[in-house]
């Protein structure tokens, strides 16, 4: 029998996943890795985007959308402490689209009011969120 | 009639009484299913980020966080204290009272100092009374709290820890076993104790900390001591909205039985009363037939 991993997926506002799989991939802030079985201990930060969750059997592959947060990696075992998570299926396209045309409109015209730092974040956010929509898209 | 008009005006008193916590009852009933809603759903979270912890403790950092690593000596131990805003809520705030006024007697017996954090105006009230070096204290946090609203107070107690000034943080609030019982529950939050999980990972071991340990465990410890006081504050109010609907509950059954129990004092009252009129009435006649 394979060997598969424990995936245990919560946000700040509720439960989103448990269950067994074979590979997770998660957007960490050095960039996107891949956790298989009998990884290292890991703990990481997550940037927005996509996580992927591959459960093996041929299932098809879940995705999740998160807006930051933390992962640990023990051998068998990961955890992710996502900050805001949506299943990637209830993601709102026109939402997303929305939220990009308000920063970027809040990044275009910089006045002293506009909190800069924020306003890219939310931006990345959005960018994040469409990407997961159109993956999302792809794969159906 | 003796006394048949102040039975009746009584009556009337406890019914509107019995009006108000019918209505307490049912207002208490509905945000108690809001509390709950809110207590489950971030439950998972402060769960997993609370195991996350363990293994993170149990674990050999290259770099440990204030916060990881234990005092040799406890001379002053810090209390952070979740207590409702209102009453009228039965023996939910005594019983966590009596819990630590018992620890805190021990404490003292021991020569520790004691300071203390209070979330919610009870426990603020409760200190004023029986004294104590209260450091910071918020309150009407209403229904919904949010997390920025306790970090100030939290982190009073945290910098103190850092410090130097207290050796040990607690936690104190209920815990929600049921709508029926609620338990109150001393947890201590800094510094961390290894998870019950921890014996399984006994050899020497350490994470691979992406981009730094110290980056990535001082956001870990940040998000885990807000999600551990907002749960101890979103617990703490599904407690109260449940222990108010049970007091508000057999308020109004008491009052219900008060006024049977008057109301059959009046009809006997009111008896008696007719039954001295028919008599005076009856001997009157006798004695003018006579």
């Amino acid at each position: 029998m394979a060997m598969t991993l424990h995936i245990d997926i919560v946000s700040a506002e509720g439960h989103l996943y448990t269950g067994q799989g074979q590979m997770v991939y998660a957007p960490a802030v050095m960039g996107e890795i891949g956790i298989a079985p009998r990884h290292t201990p890991l703990l990481t930060r997550l940037k927005p985007g996509d996580v992927r969750v591959d459960p093996g059997n041929n299932q098809p592959q879940q995705h999740f959308y998160v807006s930051g947060g933390m992962i640990e990696v023990q051998p068998f075992k990961v955890t992710i402490l996502a900050d805001t998570g949506i299943r990637a299926s209830d993601l709102d396209e026109a939402a997303a689209q929305e939220a990009k045309r308000r920063a970027e409109d809040a990044l275009a015209n910089q006045q002293a009011d506009i909190d800069m730092a924020k306003a890219q974040v939310e931006l990345a956010e959005a960018v994040a969120q469409l990407k997961v929509i159109n993956q999302l898209r792809d794969t159906r | 009639m003796a006394g048949a008009k102040e039975i009746r005006t009584k009556i009337a008193s406890i019914k509107s009484t019995q009006k108000i916590t019918r209505a307490m009852e049912m207002v208490a009933a509905a945000k108690m299913r809001k509390a709950q809603d809110r207590m489950q759903a971030s439950r998972p979270y402060a769960e997993k980020i609370a195991q996350v912890i363990g293994h993170v403790a149990a674990a050999n950092p290259e770099y440990k966080h204030a916060f990881m690593t234990p005092r040799s000596e406890i001379k002053r131990i810090g209390y952070i204290i979740v207590s409702s805003d209102r009453g009228l809520c039965g023996g939910l705030n005594s019983n966590l009272f009596r819990h630590l006024i018992k620890e805190i007697k021990d404490l003292q017996a021991e020569g520790k100092e004691l300071v203390y954090c209070t979330i919610g105006s009870k426990a603020l009230g409760f200190f004023r009374r029986v004294g104590g070096n209260v450091m910071a204290q918020t309150s009407h946090l209403g229904d919904a709290p949010r997390i920025e609203d306790l970090v100030g107070t939290v982190k009073v107690m945290l910098d103190a820890y850092v410090q130097g000034e207290v050796d040990e943080i607690r936690l104190a609030y209920n815990t929600f076993v049921n709508t029926m019982t609620q338990q109150p529950t001393v947890d201590q939050l800094v510094p961390l104790a290894p998870g019950a999980d921890a014996a399984e990972l006994k050899h020497h071991w350490d994470y691979i900390y992406e981009p730094d340990a110290q980056v990535v465990l001082d956001n870990l410890l940040t998000a885990y001591i807000e999600s551990v006081s907002y749960q101890a504050v979103v617990e703490n109010g599904a407690c109260e909205q449940s222990a108010r609907m049970i007091a508000m509950k057999s308020a109004t059954d008491n009052a219900g039985d008060l006024i049977n129990e008057l109301q059959l004092i009046y009809n006997k009252a009111r008896q008696a009363a007719i039954t001295q009129e028919i008599s005076e009435i009856v001997g009157g006649a006798a004695a003018i037939a006579n």
